[in-house]
């Protein structure tokens, strides 16, 4: 089947294709594992739709490539099952989950050539001779690398063997695709056009996806949805936009995307934050102290505002983003245009163009 | 830090036991046997200390005086031996990595040649140079220890240059120039301090290697531990086994150091991974 | 550097090539096709290949019962030292070692002669000759197999395994299509590495036996020692340069090994 969709692929790239099949729904409910004394999943919880392109965010240690290689079968569950189409195979070994994964880097078997590594899981499954060269040329084709059949592991560059690594993942249609941080040891080009292309793929092909990753520019760019994990379990999932403009925390504010963290107080639906009554996203949020999160596109500089001095500032592009200390002594990141190009000791007043994105109350010492 | 997952491929608890057991008692036979055969008495079969008692009592007398001599010799032979080696390598190896990297292959090829010959091939050749050497500096044992130089090379070589690959040579002398620092204090300030335990770990092995050869002072005719073991052996096969075992312990602990010092250094530079996986 | 690796070698090999007036000759090297000779090469090879399959064998499936152990716990420290004195240190105090053992007054002939009626001796004493060096060349071939063998068993890639595991495959596909085969040059490897060194080894060999050469180190040895006949440093020219071509086989092969290891085991 995968064969003539590639066929089909190849004698016509800019036909459009529709998904193979659809690819299976999973769900992770109150998962628990734990490493000696270390709880790496505590009562986790995640659904991915079928079809559906989802990425596992977090800081290192968050248990987000545990989460993975649980639903893998790589690592034992302590507690909770693992659905794949409504099936719990929270008790079958690897081998029997018909699953496609993709390592970090080096996974490869050095002792085969590319294409016989992408025709390991086909012999696995006892497809004959002509077909299982077929097949794997086919889907050594889908990652563009149809030319390299016969070179060795060591003979191709980090990024194509992480496509060898795709194609041998793929070629088995596997009911779900797992991507363990693909992309970490490539270099930063091939790593942003190697996660195009992956996404690519799996839209053409409709394979639900769960891809790991501690890059947050990775996850918003290519998922559909995006989880964020903390401690063991999900402290927030949603769209890529969501997460970046109504995130449920601090936490999130700052681990996706850039945000100032100020002080200020609640009163009346409002942040009073350096003088200024900010509006609430929440206006039912309650009085007293808080802290909020300013993303550095919702502060400009103006003739009115709050006065501080330019610390530093840095060029990106189309944009600048300059570091100001206000008179309290809070430092800020604002971003504006690049034609503005601030000096370091420049007096400048800061004003509020947005609502903080996210207010958490701060409880007060007793 | 999330633990490292069990490897895959790894022997089960009981399969491991059961290999590393049956192998271990195999091996600990000649072992217990060579302790036995040390403890026996006369030839009614029964076993007392009185061997080893009268070892040490003695304090070496008699014709045991002949091993204290020997070892002296060997002792001596090693640290001639690891001091001409280190001072002939370290330099050697710091300067084919700064300033010559592509001599790396050479070296590393002339440095392990001698595993390839052996050391009685080596004899045939070596019994000609010392009847020459002999005539100039005399047939002292310490003569042995250019021999020697070349057959713990390799060893002294391997220990040096894994410890070479594993720091940045050419940025910690770059930095300690920029910092003002002469190549006499780059050398001794800043890249011995951290190539020590390789040149320890060399020096060890060495120091292990030397104590053990046979094969050349043997056909040489030079007074070492081992060669006199073997003299001792004709005479008392007994007590020969008593010093083979305080010879094999001696080494046993000198290797354990040696482990130890690779160790440590393993130990203190590993750094955690992304999301706890190997 | 020079004086004392390759002077000695190249004396060595070209004594082969003269007579006792010094001039070149081709005689002694045909020496070398002497039965004697043949033979004491036929005993090496014979001797150095049994000890080595058998070393690498039981040393491999030691490595694999040293997979699961912490790479720097106290079980491997033990080990790896224990291996360097018994590959690198033992050699003459193995001989004894064997000698304690089963020597005629040895551990295990006396224990198997009193208790089970067995006489290891019942058709003369082989420790003294060829049979005799078995046991001890095992003894020192094991650890150096551990050692040798060690490092590439643990670099083998956890990732392997799994991902043979997320592509179908089981224990018996990882261990046939994937392990062995990306470990064989490295077992081969060491395979040469131990007959090389049983080949060369002479330390065990020459004080256990001190009659008779039936292995090319012990020609040498009564080569050079003998003095009732003339002209037999020059043999043992010839034997050294047998050795050094040997040496020089099996070592490249060995070398050749170990590349194709190192480009898979990054």
């Amino acid at each position: 089947m995968i064969q003539n969709q590639l066929q089909n692929r190849l004698e016509n790239p800019n036909a459009a294709v529709a998904p193979i099949r659809a690819g299976a729904s999973v769900r992770f409910e109150g998962v628990v594992k734990d490493f000696a004394g270390h709880r790496a999943l505590a009562d986790f919880d995640l659904t991915l739709h079928a079809g559906e392109f989802v990425a596992l965010l977090g800081p290192s240690g968050s248990g987000k490539t545990t989460a993975l290689r649980v639903l893998a079968g790589l690592e034992s569950t302590d507690a909770g099952t693992i659905r794949i189409d409504g099936t719990d195979v929270s008790t079958l070994p690897t081998s029997r989950r018909d699953l496609g994964m993709v390592f970090q880097s080096y996974s490869l078997f050095p002792h085969l050539s590319a294409g016989e590594n992408v025709e390991f899981g086909l012999r696995m499954r006892k497809v004959r001779g002509e077909e299982r060269r077929a097949r794997a040329a086919a889907a050594l084709a889908l990652v563009g690398l149809d030319a390299h059949y016969d070179r060795f592991a060591h003979q191709l560059s980090g990024g194509q063997q992480q496509r060898v690594a795709l194609a041998r993942a793929l070629v088995t249609e596997p009911r779900v695709l797992l991507l363990d941080e693909p992309l970490s040891a490539l270099d930063a080009q091939v790593r942003v056009a190697l996660r195009e292309e992956i996404r690519r793929i799996q839209t053409e092909l409709g394979i639900t996806t769960l891809f790991v990753t501690h890059d947050q520019d990775e996850a918003l760019a290519v998922a559909d949805r995006v989880a964020v994990m903390r401690d063991g379990s999900i402290e927030q999932i949603g769209a890529p936009e969501e997460l970046y403009t109504r995130p449920a925390s601090s936490f999130i504010a700052d681990f996706v995307g850039l945000s100032n963290r100020l002080v200020g107080v609640v009163r009346h639906g409002f942040a009073q934050v350096q003088g200024v009554a900010l509006p609430l996203v929440d206006p039912s949020q309650a009085d007293g102290p808080v802290s909020v999160s300013v993303r550095p596109e919702d502060l400009e500089f103006s003739a009115a505002g709050a006065p501080g001095v330019v610390l530093s500032s840095s060029f990106h592009g189309s944009l600048r983003r300059t570091k100001v200390r206000l008179g309290d002594g809070t430092a800020l990141v604002v971003q504006h245009g690049a034609r503005l190009h601030p000096s370091a000791g420049e007096r400048v007043t800061v004003r509020f163009t947005g609502a903080p994105v996210s207010v958490d109350p701060i409880s007060a010492p007793a | 830090m999330t633990p490292v997952a069990p490897v895959a491929h790894a022997p089960t608890r009981l399969v491991r036991g059961l290999i590393l057991g049956s192998i271990g008692l195999v091996f600990a036979i000649p072992i217990v046997a060579m302790v036995e055969f040390t403890l026996r008495s006369g030839l009614a079969g029964g076993h007392d200390f009185s061997r080893w008692t009268a070892l040490f009592q003695g304090g070496f007398a008699g014709p045991y005086r002949a091993v204290l001599v020997a070892l002296g010799n060997s002792v001596g032979l090693a640290v001639g031996t690891v001091v001409l080696v280190l001072l002939l390598l370290v330099p050697t190896l710091l300067l084919v990595h700064l300033r010559f990297p592509r001599l790396r292959r050479l070296m590393e090829f002339v440095c392990i040649l001698p595993i390839s010959i052996p050391a009685i091939v080596l004899v045939v050749g070596l019994a000609p140079v010392y009847s020459v050497l002999g005539r100039l500096l005399g047939s002292g044992v310490w003569t042995l220890a250019f021999a020697y130089g070349i057959t713990v090379l390799p060893f002294a070589y391997r220990a040096i240059q894994a410890n070479l690959d594993g720091v940045d040579v050419r940025t910690l002398s770059e930095a300690a120039r920029t910092l003002g620092a002469g190549w006499v204090s780059v050398l001794l300030r800043v890249l011995i301090p951290n190539l020590r335990r390789g040149i320890l770990a060399g020096a060890f092995i060495s120091v292990a290697v030397v104590l053990g050869e046979f094969t050349i002072a043997s056909l040489l005719n030079r007074n070492t531990l081992q060669t006199s073991l073997v003299v001792v052996s004709k005479a008392d096969p007994y007590t020969v086994v008593i010093l083979s075992l305080l010879a094999l312990t001696f080494a046993f602990l000198l290797l354990l150091v040696i482990g130890r010092l690779g160790t440590v250094r393993t130990g203190s530079r590993r750094r955690p991974t992304t999301g706890g996986q190997p | 550097m020079l004086l004392f690796l390759l002077v000695p070698t190249l004396i060595a090999v070209g004594t082969g090539f003269v007579d006792e007036t010094g001039a070149f000759t081709w005689d002694t090297v045909a020496a070398l096709g002497n039965p004697v000779v043949v033979d004491a090469f036929a005993n090496s090879f014979g001797l150095s290949a049994l000890t080595a399959v058998v070393g690498a064998i039981v040393g491999a499936v030691a490595c694999y019962g040293l997979l699961g152990a912490r790479e720097h716990g106290p079980l491997r420290a033990v080990v790896d030292s224990l291996s360097g004195v018994l590959a690198q240190f033992g050699g003459v105090m193995l001989a004894f070692a064997f000698v304690a053992t089963i020597g005629i007054q040895g551990l295990v002939t006396v224990v198997l002669r009193d208790t089970f009626g067995v006489d290891i001796f019942a058709d003369g004493v082989w420790l003294y000759e060829l049979p005799g060096l078995v046991l001890p060349y095992i003894y020192f071939q094991v650890p150096l197999m551990i050692i040798t063998f060690l490092p590439a068993l643990q670099a083998l890639n956890p990732h392997w395994a799994e991902a043979n595991a997320t592509l179908g495959g089981n224990r018996a596909t990882y261990w046939f299509r994937i392990a062995f085969p990306v470990l064989a040059p490295s077992f081969l490897g060491s395979l040469l590495l131990l007959f090389a060194n049983a080949f060369s080894s002479y330390a065990t060999a020459a004080a256990l036996t001190s009659q008779g050469s039936q292995i090319v180190p012990l020609q040498i040895r009564s080569a050079l020692t003998s003095e009732t006949l003339l002209g037999r440093e020059n043999l043992a020219g010839a034997l050294a340069l047998g050795m050094i071509l040997v040496m020089g086989v099996v070592m490249s092969g060995y070398s050749v090994l170990q590349a194709r290891a190192a480009r898979w085991q990054r």
